[in-house]
């Protein structure tokens, strides 16, 4: 430290800088900070030859190691792939009855089915898998929470039903369900429809016009009967809705029903065993399964 | 002014070789020395029983599990306000030995100061004291005997920075394990980075950089000022004893000499190159070696010790005045170190009883909203949950979960028929559950309904809950 050399401050070397005769000391840094400043321009320059660096027109240097963002991330990719190889056979070979029964192979199957449904599945069924159900959502989502199932809450009526879709036209095992357009197609008259429409309504609560649901049960007997089951439970096998429950996938007023059986309904959802892999579509089936609806294989 | 350039303002560094002392405060910093340096290496290697399934390391931190164990004590990530209450315990701790004793963390325990002091006693080993180490400095040539010298001691020096890296990395992984894996070069390519820079870093600070840590990087020394009144007892000097200095006790007007011989012990013992005879200064780490040096000589000379003494500004004042020099008790209690003293130990009694009533299990309940509720074919409501189950037990412990509130509402887990979930041990565990309202019952129709989940530990019937609300349908 150069604490006696202080009387003669000005004759100490300045920067050379003046300004309305106030000049600046020259302070030089420590030394190692100086030496380690030059280090860094050094590392600078080896840097940008060594790495991608300087912006050209239509790309930029590519180093001369071969580094990129994009080959990092397709590694990482593919060396998740190769971690879950084993798990993903195992997955696609097993019963499906048996997810559940192991453990470590559900949360896999949950975990991973959670993200493709989010990538598939949200578009139409919402994030939390709640469908029509939500508020502003349009009518004929299932929502896959409950516990009614057009097609079946087993295990293997979810597999089947995702794999192959519903009513398309690229899958010829593609689930299929007519309902007839009773009253465009002129099957039933409109007082007809009213009728059973009423009769419908009895079922879970409240007709619009108790007087008819007489005649209704009658209409509904020969017309209805066959696929919605006398017992009006609906029919799993044939994609037919329980008519005696809670849930209407299309609204439980008089109008909407109306409209169903008036003009019938034709929801349709994609197949996709061309898009998915088996245990993408596995993984997202048990995620499904799981959601508070599931039901358990006979 | 001349025609020679002007010089330059800048200074190298003045090479330190403090002289071997010996002296009550010298005794008292290599017992600090031993005592941290032996806590610091030892720690790692302690074991501590926990049971078959948790680590049987005494202190460790797994960031991997996110756990932190300290011999009987578990500290699980969101109790993390505990570490929060031992660093404001440190900062006070801090204040509070500052406005007592000044800088005496830098004088005794700061690692800088600790690591420091060893190179310094391997330097004297090896190279000899003060007078053989500078000349060994002054000797341009690079004879051999400089140069096994110099090796020496750098290989000694970079041994123990490899000891402290080292020890670093044990805390943080099981340490026999982690040595083997060291050793045989199959360790995490973390623990070699960690181990790499922490050995430069105590290499270069403990063996060429020292004093200028203190002096430039810390900034300790800045914020101590606002720390210290003038009651604080420091490192000091009686000028008003010592002074006028003299060495020449034979030659005439010698009786008018003060009691300061001038031979130079004090700044010769110093590890941060200062003549504490200039004041109080921010250099001064007060680690009191020019006390031991003052006092070997005043016995020599037959002079009263403490001419360098630990003294508070007041007492200048006073024993200038004539008057006895207050004792060392009547400058520690005062009121802002016992307002120090106080707020630590609130803080400190605080933790151990928060520590005390730290349940065994816990639950976090995050209903799931999106939906708020789902209708079942049979027109009743359903409402899901998010439940974390807390395990901290060394074993797996089944749990039970109920819930009370209202009659209506039935719990259902995801997964299981049963009220009862079997949790890992030392884990959270997310368990789903269900909650349902029947049709037409009150929850099933009403906007909000408040209830609690409790959940027990059947094992030893420990319990916890936590308060949610259902979301039935909006009328």
């Amino acid at each position: 430290m150069s604490d006696n050399k202080k009387d003669d401050d000005l004759d100490y070397e300045t920067t050379g800088h003046e300004w309305d005769g106030i000049q600046e000391y020259n302070k030089p840094l420590p030394r190692w900070w100086l030496w380690t400043f030059y280090a860094t321009i050094v590392w600078g320059v080896l840097y940008t030859i060594a790495y991608p660096a300087w912006p050209l027109v239509n790309s930029a240097t590519a180093g001369i190691l071969g580094y990129s963002t994009r080959a990092e991330v397709a590694e990482e990719i593919a060396r998740v792939d190769e971690a879950n190889a084993a798990i993903n056979t195992r997955l696609a070979s097993v019963e499906l009855t048996e997810i559940a029964a192991d453990p470590e192979l559900q949360a896999y199957a949950r975990n991973a089915g959670a993200a493709v449904y989010l990538s598939w599945c949200t578009q139409c069924h919402g994030s939390g898998a709640a469908g029509s159900s939500q508020e502003g959502w349009a009518a004929g989502y299932p929502n896959l929470l409950d516990d009614d199932w057009l097609w079946g809450g087993t295990i293997e009526d979810i597999h089947l039903t995702i794999r192959h879709g519903i009513r398309n036209e690229n899958d010829p095992d593609a689930r299929y369900s007519e309902m007839p357009a009773f009253g465009r197609d002129e099957l039933l008259s409109e007082e007809e429809v009213a009728q059973v429409v009423n009769y419908v309504m009895s079922l879970s609560g409240e007709p619009q016009d108790a007087s008819l649901v007489e005649a209704g049960a009658e209409v509904y007997d020969i017309n209805c009967s066959a696929c919605h089951g006398e017992d009006h439970q609906g029919d799993v096998f044939q994609g037919a809705p329980n008519l005696a429950d809670a849930i209407w996938l299309y609204g439980g007023d008089y109008d909407d029903i109306y409209e169903t059986v008036y003009h019938s309904r034709y929801g349709v959802m994609p197949s996709w065993q061309d898009r998915l892999s088996e245990a993408e579509i596995r993984a997202v089936a048990s995620y499904v399964h799981g959601l508070g609806g599931g039901q358990a294989t006979e | 002014m001349s025609d020679q350039p002007a010089p330059s303002l800048y200074a190298a560094r003045e090479p330190i070789f403090p002289r071997r002392v010996s002296g009550p405060f010298r005794n008292l910093k290599w017992v600090i020395l031993v005592v941290t340096l032996g806590i610091y290496y030892i720690t790692p290697w302690l074991r501590w029983d926990r049971g078959p399934e948790l680590p049987d390391q005494a202190v460790l931190v797994d960031l991997a599990g996110r756990r932190f164990f300290f011999f009987w004590i578990e500290i699980w990530p969101h109790e993390f306000y505990f570490v929060a209450g031992l660093l404001i315990m440190a900062g006070l701790g801090l204040f509070l030995f500052t406005s007592a004793l000044g800088r005496v963390w830098c004088g005794y325990a700061c690692p800088q100061t600790v690591w420091t002091d060893l190179f310094i006693l391997v330097e004297r080993w090896i190279e000899g004291d003060r007078n053989a180490r500078l000349r060994l400095h002054r000797q341009k040539k690079l004879d051999a005997r400089k140069i096994r010298l110099r090796l020496t001691k750098w290989a000694i020096w970079l041994f123990i920075g490899l000891a402290t890296g080292g020890a670093w990395v044990f805390y943080f992984a099981d340490a026999p394990t982690l040595l083997r894996d060291l050793v045989t070069g199959q360790a995490h390519p973390v623990a070699y980075t960690t181990m790499i820079i922490l050995t430069l870093t105590t290499f270069i600070f403990g063996g060429f950089a020292r004093e200028q840590i203190c002096i430039y990087a810390c900034p300790w020394p800045r914020i101590q000022a606002a720390m210290m009144d003038e009651d604080t007892l420091t490192v000091g000097y009686r000028e008003w004893r010592g002074e006028p200095r003299g060495k020449h006790r034979k030659a005439e007007g010698a009786d008018q000499l003060g009691d300061c011989i001038d031979c130079m012990a004090c700044v010769n013992v110093c590890p941060v190159g200062i003549d504490i005879r200039d004041g109080q200064q921010m250099a001064c780490i007060t680690c009191a070696l020019c006390i031991d040096a003052c006092d070997e000589i005043m016995d020599k000379i037959g002079k009263p010790r403490g001419l360098i003494d630990y003294l508070a500004l007041s007492d200048e004042t006073r024993e200038r005045a004539g008057q006895d020099p207050r004792s060392a008790w009547r400058h520690i209690f005062r009121p802002r170190v016992i307002l120090y003293t106080a707020l630590w130990s609130l803080v400190g009694i605080g933790l151990v009883f928060a520590l005390f009533i730290r349940p065994e299990i816990e639950m976090t309940v995050a209903p799931v909203r999106n939906p708020q509720f789902v209708t079942l074919s049979d027109g009743s409501v359903r409402n899901t949950y998010d439940v974390r189950l807390l395990n901290k037990h060394g074993d797996p412990r089944p749990f039970r979960i109920t819930l009370a509130g209202h009659n209506a509402l039935r719990v259902q887990l995801e997964g299981t028929p049963y009220e009862t979930v079997d949790v890992p041990a030392n884990e959270t565990y997310l368990q789903r559950v269900y909650v349902i309202a029947p049709p037409g019952s009150a929850p099933a129709d009403t906007e909000r309904t408040d209830f609690r989940f409790w959940v027990e530990d059947l094992s030893n019937g420990d319990r916890a809950y936590s308060d949610t609300l259902f979301n039935g349908r909006e009328n």
